[in-house]
């Protein structure tokens, strides 16, 4: 019988565990998710980060070597991102009779969005590149990883508190919305994708298609704009 | 599943080419969705039915692509540790403002334009 830790080296050299552990973690997550009767606040992003991380650490386990494995699901961000194509594409007539409205809403929200954030932490005193890591919050987590690297931020930081950002837009948005009366599905949705990208999108899509597509269609908008504005507005109050 | 799959990321490839060709500040991805958006507008016809299925399948299952990046949080632990404080509030107010104010302001230009 080999030696318990020739084993771990195995585990700990291969992308298998990583990759294992990952996606059993998220099948957990959603059925911690589905225990709570789906209650926003037990997002399953966050129950799967808590689980990975915590075992990281109890294990002692380079977040590097984590990711060599895990690296294989983060890979399909990419092409997941194209596929927001389709969803909006389906929507086109409601999108399209309502596109100036949208755009409008979308860059007006998402520089509010980055403004908001990037105020606050600077009130309160955040080193410079923990503020950089938190302007690009609102935009989907690939993009926002870009521009944050590209203003002087981290990039794993941004893709935390892009996530975190998420998670609290989706858990809690729907509150807000209902709180300002806001009760057109496409409304709800623009809100939704222009400040939780993702992860408010694929909670949008699961209440209700209008406001799944229209969540999709500000991410992606919101996405590009925050990507073509705001490396220049950061240079121009930098100096 | 496969052609599908193919053309996700034909759509991406092309995107990352043009973003570092034109020296684009866009990431590839998202140039790729606006690619494959105006190809499905040329076509004028229903999405390809295994297009749908593969993207639908995609993004049912989105959260669990962010879980890898996400777990980076174990990188930045004293960073964390010394300016929890502007972090949370700014991710707690600041995107909770952004859907307060984006959410009326479009309800407000919908209904200015009849929609």
């Amino acid at each position: 019988m080999n030696d318990l830790a020739e084993i771990w080296v195995y585990l700990a050299r291969e992308p298998l565990a990583a990759l294992t552990a990952t996606l059993l973690a998220w099948l957990l997550a959603l059925r911690v998710h589905r225990w709570c009767g789906g209650h926003a606040l037990a997002n399953p992003v966050l129950i799967a980060v808590a689980l990975l991380a915590g075992g990281l650490l109890a294990a002692g386990v380079d977040y590097r070597d984590y990711f060599a494995g895990a690296q294989f699901v983060h890979f399909l961000l990419g092409p997941a991102t194209v596929a927001l194509a389709v969803p909006l594409y389906r929507q086109l007539a409601l999108v399209r009779r309502s596109a100036a409205a949208a755009i409008a809403s979308v860059v007006l929200g998402g520089a509010f969005a980055s403004l908001a954030g990037i105020a606050i932490a600077l009130a309160l005193g955040a080193a410079p590149e923990v503020t950089a890591s938190l302007a690009p919050r609102s935009v989907t987590t690939p993009v926002a990883m870009g521009i944050a690297e590209r203003i002087g931020g981290l990039p794993s930081l941004t893709a935390v508190v892009v996530i975190l950002g998420g998670i609290t837009g989706a858990a809690l948005g729907p509150l807000v919305l209902d709180l300002m009366r806001v009760r057109d599905w496409r409304a709800r949705g623009l809100a939704i994708g222009t400040a939780a990208h993702g992860i408010g999108t694929a909670r949008a899509l699961s209440v209700n298609a209008t406001a799944g597509a229209f969540s999709g269609l500000a991410m992606g908008l919101n996405a590009l704009a925050t990507a073509l504005l705001l490396p220049l507005l950061w240079a121009l109050f930098a100096e | 599943m496969i052609p599908a799959i193919t053309a996700l990321l034909v759509c991406q490839l092309l995107g990352e080419v043009a973003a570092r060709a034109f020296a684009l500040p866009v990431p590839g991805p998202v140039i790729g969705m606006v690619l494959l958006f105006l190809a499905l507008l040329l076509r004028r016809r229903e999405v390809p039915a295994e297009l749908g299925a593969t993207a639908d399948s995609l993004l049912g299952n989105l959260g669990l692509l962010f879980v890898p990046a996400g777990v980076g949080v174990v990188l930045h632990l004293p960073l964390l540790a010394r300016d929890w404080a502007p972090l949370s509030l700014a991710i707690l107010a600041g995107t909770l403002f952004a859907i307060a104010a984006t959410g009326r302001l479009a309800q407000w230009l919908l209904r200015r334009g009849g929609g």
